[in-house]
């Protein structure tokens, strides 16, 4: 049930999107004039929605966007001109619709009559010009109920109490059952309940009554006709379900569906055999394999936990001090309690771990609308669906996600005449996974398009100011231009990739998540985009540094190395920040004393520690006193009791009850008072 | 086995036609042109799988058939088709009181007389 009810909050995120989307096309609609890319997509949101409420049975948005798909349909073929009545109709059914999605998820009652009148004025308008072009008046009625028929399947439940005086019409009900089971699969279980005593038991009347299922494509109709012959001389009663919309692309989303659910069955059934087989012994078997909770709920325990943390954390610095010879039992109760809190730790930040499956199950349908915008022939290879992240992360993902796989298909992916004319597939590739690595998420998108075009990319950030015109790039520096803000390289402003979001609105979006994006490009052949993200935003792996008096914490996922240089590498650089030179290379040097304004700290490089950190694509030397030691830290907002704070990401609580803040890498540069004297320096 | 029909119709085209039609199907079918002469022929005749009776016949008409066939001893079981009309509602209901089991509406095409025949015809 719970899967089922995942792909439901998807289906209905789906729908808001679908929706929008809908609505702006919409209002672009022109009276008089047949745009039928535009209302081929409408068309297609329509559909989807339908399609979705059908298979988990809201059938009220189900004929709401039937009727609503059969006005487009006529206004996409020609037969209809959209006019300015018809589009204002078109309009308020996507307010009903949207109405009815936000009923159905907050899991209320759509009633019976609910957009009634517009569905009524959906069909006028549809029927209303429906004669005029038809060459034979054929009425409407018929036709929807051919397509009906033709597009839907349903499951019958049928009712058949034959009264006793069945036989005396000469009618005989195997022929009514057989005659049923030609509409489709029918199963049929027998009432015997009336059947009297054998000596009371009349051979001429009819005593037997049965319950049937039919699963057909056949309308109601056709059903009711069956039995037109007896309907006044038995009970019948018939209800219709519809069970499944027959067009095509959705038949493949419900069988992908389908098999993720069986996916989800089978990874719970593997969880359940290994919780199992750890708690031997324990008789009870649980009876459901997972419950829905409130996220609240489980933040509030990942705070307890991470207060725990803190705790242990302190007693154990305390206990430190404490003679082992006479404290050697609190010591080892110490250090079970630090084990056992990691363990709690870990287990409660899995609670919050989602399959990256939501936000990957959304991106085929993105690839294949956009490449059909663009004329493109492009297939999308998922894998690692199943690859578990903080849902935090996974929420935050679907834009920056989103945005690259345009990018990819806009941008990555040549036209088919290209790829013809540089013997590649017409059909182009892209390739989405995600895998772990090292406590991170990796996520890569490749394609085999035409990868990024350094030269144009080159000129394109020299025209734009970027990049001085007599900088020396290398390859890779050029590839990573296109992250900077304000590059396009796109000539003209497309609808797919060129709305004002670039890839430096992704490469931001992925580093306040504490993560990163590559590109590495392979021109001619395609180019890789890698994601790395951490597993959560909760908790984090920290160096606790000193600088004076104070700790502050560096993520342990930027630092390279740390070093203690020599007075000669250090290099002062007239107006900017001083260099050190760190085996050949230039790494520009950022004093935490200064960014902070911190008194007593060492000042000189060479008698202070140089952290080496990496951040985005640029390197520097953090300037501290002291490397205090790792801890894996829990992460506070600061946001909600502070403004915030430039530089610091957040703060955590160490061992000694010390508030120490968590410093934000990517923004220090910037903070660094440049032009300054080094009278310390040498 | 084949089965055998009994059609009964005053007007001969009507019986030729369905007699064309149902033999086509693999029907054996034998005629009467009204429903005195059906009677008869039921009485005669061991073994009929289906009737299908014009309502306006002259001499015994369809109603009179279908009186008489359920209240037969050996035939009483036995379907019994009518021919009716749009507007024969009326004539419809009269026919089911009786006892028929159903009906076909003229004008009718071929396969929709085998369809209703193969309906009641075990």
């Amino acid at each position: 049930m719970d899967d089922m009810e995942e792909f439901r909050q998807v289906f209905f995120t789906e729908c808001a999107e679908l929706l929008a989307d809908m609505e702006a096309r919409l209002l672009h609609l022109k009276e008089g004039v047949t745009d039928s890319e535009a209302l081929n997509a409408i068309f297609r949101c329509a559909h989807s929605i339908k399609g979705g409420s059908g298979a988990f049975g809201l059938d009220h948005i189900m004929r709401f966007t039937h009727a609503l798909e059969a006005l487009l349909d006529k206004m996409r073929d020609g037969s209809l001109l959209p006019t300015r009545d018809s589009i204002d109709i078109l309009l308020k059914s996507a307010d009903i619709v949207t109405q009815m999605i936000d009923t159905a998820r907050a899991r209320g009652q759509i009633a019976d009559d609910f957009g009634a009148d517009v569905l009524a004025r959906l069909k006028a308008a549809t029927d209303g010009q429906t004669a005029i072009p038809a060459p034979k008046p054929q009425p409407a009625a018929d036709a929807e109920v051919v397509e009906v028929g033709a597009a839907t399947q349903s499951r019958y439940t049928i009712s058949f109490r034959p009264h006793e005086e069945l036989f005396a019409s000469g009618n005989e009900p195997l022929l009514i059952l057989r005659e049923l089971a030609r509409l489709g699969a029918l199963e049929v279980t027998a009432d015997l309940s009336r059947i009297p005593v054998l000596e009371e038991l009349n051979p001429a009347q009819c005593f037997l009554g049965w319950t049937m299922e039919l699963v057909s494509e056949a309308p109601i109709e056709a059903v009711q006709e069956v039995f037109e012959f007896v309907e006044d001389i038995a009970d019948i009663r018939i209800s219709q379900e519809v069970v499944e919309p027959a067009p095509a692309e959705w038949h493949q989303q419900i069988e992908e569906a389908q098999e993720r659910v069986l996916e989800r069955v089978a990874d719970a059934a593997v969880a359940k055999a290994a919780e199992k087989a750890a708690e031997k012994g324990a008789e009870k078997t649980a009876a459901a394999t997972s419950i829905r909770v409130d996220l609240e709920k489980v933040d509030r325990l990942v705070n307890m936990v991470g207060e725990l943390v803190i705790t242990e954390a302190m007693l154990r610095a305390q206990a430190r001090h404490l003679p082992p010879e006479q404290f050697g039992d609190l010591m080892r109760g110490v250090d079970e309690l630090s084990h056992h809190t990691r363990e709690l730790q870990e287990a409660v930040m899995a609670v919050r771990m989602q399959p990256v499956k939501s936000i990957f199950s959304r991106m085929p349908r993105i690839v294949r609308d956009t490449a059909a915008q663009l004329g493109k022939d492009i297939q999308l290879v998922l894998s690692g669906e199943n690859t578990e992240v903080d849902k935090t992360v996974i929420e935050q993902l679907g834009d920056p996600l989103t945005h690259m796989i345009r990018n990819s298909v806009d941008h990555g992916i040549e036209t088919p005449d290209q790829r013809a004319w540089n013997d590649k597939p017409l059909e182009g590739t892209i390739h989405l996974s995600a895998y772990h690595r090292s406590g991170r998420i990796i996520i890569e998108i490749s394609d085999d398009g035409a990868g990024i075009n350094r030269s144009r990319v080159l000129s394109k950030a020299i025209e734009k100011g970027l990049v001085a015109p007599d900088a020396q790039l290398t390859d890779e520096e050029i590839d990573h231009l296109i992250f900077l803000p304000g590059f396009s390289t796109a000539e003209t402003v497309t609808s797919v990739s060129g709305r004002g979001v670039g890839m430096d609105v992704v490469k931001r979006n992925i580093e306040s998540l504490g993560g990163h994006v590559r590109v590495t490009n392979n021109p001619g052949k395609g180019s890789v985009f890698t994601v790395s993200l951490p597993l959560t935003l909760a908790i984090l792996d920290g160096m606790i540094v000193r600088v004076g008096a104070e700790n502050y914490i560096i993520p342990i996922t930027s630092i390279i190395e740390s070093l203690r240089p020599k007075a000669q590498e250090v290099h002062p650089v007239q107006g900017k920040s001083d260099v050190i030179n760190v085996r050949g290379e230039f790494v520009p040097l950022v004093y935490l004393h200064r960014v902070f304004k911190v008194a007593g700290a060492e000042g000189d490089p060479s008698k202070a520690l140089i952290v080496l950190v990496e951040s985005g694509h640029q390197k520097m030397g953090l300037v501290v006193d002291e490397l205090i030691g790792q801890q894996q830290v829990v992460i506070k907002s600061l946001e909600a009791n502070a403004d915030p704070v430039k530089g610091i990401s957040g703060a955590t609580i160490l061992g000694d009850g010390k508030v120490s803040l968590i410093l934000e890498i990517n923004e220090l540069k910037s903070l660094q008072p440049t032009h300054v004297k080094h009278p310390e320096a040498a | 086995m084949s089965k055998t029909i009994l059609a009964v119709d005053d007007s001969r085209t009507m019986r030729d036609m369905v007699a064309h039609t149902l033999k086509g199907a693999g029907f054996e079918v034998v005629s009467a042109e009204d429903g005195e002469e059906a009677l008869k022929l039921l009485e005669q005749t061991g073994k009929i799988d289906l009737i299908i009776t014009d309502l306006n016949m002259p001499k015994v008409d369809g109603f009179g058939l279908i009186d008489g066939v359920r209240n037969s001893a050996a035939h009483r079981f036995v379907p019994i088709l009518m021919l009716t009309t749009e507007a024969g509602q009326e004539q419809k209901e009269r026919g089911k009181a009786l006892g028929a089991t159903g009906w076909i509406v003229k004008p009718f095409n071929p396969e929709k007389l085998v369809q209703v025949v193969n309906k009641v015809c075990a």
